[in-house]
């Protein structure tokens, strides 16, 4: 419990050091283009194909399942959509995302750590927490909600793709208009915000983990492996809470 | 001249430094000498501020460093260049983007006139060849030069090199204690180095101070080293003779 909130605290003071106004703005926004880039659209492609076998599954996953002949085929098309928007392309993809972005950020930023490049900003005068971290957070936030977008897309393409297959009587009409049935476009925003909360668990607890990172290589592998199961801990709890708020 | 009076600092109960007072001054080569684990790197950590000495003062011409504020501090770290054992480039930028790095933080400058100081510094370094090439692409000397070239970029008043010829030859460790020894003179710099590198020491020690085990054993300079008759500092020296 102490051990908790020892980090919790830890974990509290160094956003407080990072979301703070930068040195320079100049050298921010540089860093800003670089994170986006990196953390961002270096993501797209695996989103784009994940996204696009997994919208596939579901779609013959739930037409083998649909075997009474009183469900109507149609729901295969709704299912799989409300499906993908509504889960899989928040907070699925975020988990994955965890997984490659959280990793990378942790492993990054501990480097620099163990190789004292963070004390070399230091000793500058440079807040290396701001100049490290709050880039990284804002970029994966600004980026994030583009790749959910990628992700529905893409997933329902995959869908779309299984109609063609005929599996069980799927037809691709019978799946187009399962798609827009009943469409509620709430559920595209409930998506991106969740999303957006999940970029800034991401990017705040893998930056936490590295930053803290004392030792070596050892301890650098270490801090990449916690801050990806505790990011992943915490997405799946926040998933619990913000469903509880914008859908109930 | 920076001055460090009766310095304490202790980690979980062990006493790292205890009470150490000296003074390093301006213009001269000042060095840490001691074995390893002996306290040089927290006692040089001390002085520019990554620690809190448990006890005692730390005065930059005057100013104490303990007593300072978070602005306070950063203005003073502005005069401060470090050259680390490790030279601690930032891997995601060139030669040149490491050296101009702190002018971009903090000089009002134009890029030219940014990129002009950061080419001078290279220059000074004799690393013109490597301004675009990165850390990973360049050998360990010429990655200290780097380091010192982004170390003066900001023309700091005081310079600190932490074993600045690990893991170089011995003529690349001349040639960065002559480097060193050099900015010192021309830019009348108060320089500490830590080393326990006695080529370093009879070249470039002007003003010595000996640590064991956390304590002040011995100071003087490269040419009472040799007749001193402490006995740590003696078993430190002509280690490899005993042997």
């Amino acid at each position: 419990m102490n051990e908790s909130l020892h980090r919790l605290g830890e974990y509290t003071l160094l956003m407080a050091k990072a979301i703070s106004i930068p040195n320079r703005w100049s050298m921010f926004f540089k860093q800003l283009i670089k994170e986006i880039y990196k953390l961002g659209a270096d993501s797209l492609w695996i989103v784009i194909i994940i996204s696009i076998f997994i919208g596939t599954v579901i779609a013959i996953q739930i037409s083998l399942n649909i075997s009474s002949p009183l469900i109507p085929k149609f729901t295969i098309g709704y299912t799989t959509r409300e499906i993908i928007l509504l889960e899989f392309s928040s907070s699925i993809m975020c988990l994955i995302l965890a997984g490659k972005v959280g990793s990378n950020i942790a492993s990054e930023i501990g480097t620099m750590r163990v190789t004292e490049q963070i004390d070399a900003m230091e000793i500058m005068g440079v807040n290396s927490a701001n100049f490290l971290i709050l880039p990284k957070m804002l970029g994966l936030m600004i980026f994030i909600p583009v790749l959910v977008i990628f992700s529905m897309f893409t997933g329902i393409l995959g869908g779309i793709a299984a109609s063609y297959a005929d599996i069980n009587g799927m037809t691709p009409a019978s799946f187009e208009y399962g798609m827009q049935f009943y469409f509620n476009s709430y559920y595209i925003g409930y998506s991106v915000i969740k999303s957006v909360v999940y970029a800034f668990i991401i990017s705040s607890i893998a930056s936490y983990f590295g930053y803290n990172v004392k030792g070596g290589a050892l301890e650098v592998g270490k801090a990449s492996t916690n801050a990806v199961v505790m990011s992943s801990i915490m997405i799946l709890l926040a998933d619990v809470v913000l469903t509880h708020l914008m859908l109930t | 001249m920076i001055e460090i009076k009766y310095l304490s600092k202790s980690f979980e109960g062990r006493t790292v430094l205890n009470n150490i007072s000296a003074t390093f001054e301006t213009g001269k080569t000042n060095l840490i000498i001691g074995r390893s684990g002996s306290g040089k790197t927290v006692l040089l950590k001390n002085i520019i501020g990554l620690l809190r000495p448990d006890k005692g003062e730390i005065l930059y011409d005057g100013r104490n460093l303990t007593g300072m504020k978070k602005h306070e501090l950063d203005v003073l770290r502005r005069e401060m260049g470090m050259l680390f054992q490790g030279s601690a480039l930032f891997d995601s930028m060139t030669v040149l983007e490491n050296v101009m790095f702190p002018l971009d933080m903090f000089s009002a400058d134009t890029y030219k006139e940014r990129e002009k100081r950061a080419m001078f510094c290279l220059e000074r370094v004799n690393l013109l060849e490597a301004e675009h090439l990165y850390p990973s692409e360049i050998s360990g000397g010429m990655m200290k030069r780097a380091a010192i070239a982004r170390a003066i970029a900001l023309n700091p008043k005081y310079l600190f090199c932490d074993e600045p010829n690990s893991g170089l030859d011995p003529k690349t460790a001349l040639l960065i204690d002559d480097l060193i020894h050099g900015l010192t003179k021309d830019y009348k710099m108060t320089t500490i180095v830590n080393t326990h590198d006695m080529n370093s020491v009879m070249n470039i020690g002007e003003s010595i101070i000996f640590i064991k085990e956390g304590i002040l054993e011995w100071r003087g300079n490269k040419n009472e080293i040799i007749t001193s008759n402490n006995q740590a500092l003696n078993d430190f020296i002509f280690a490899s003779r005993k042997r």
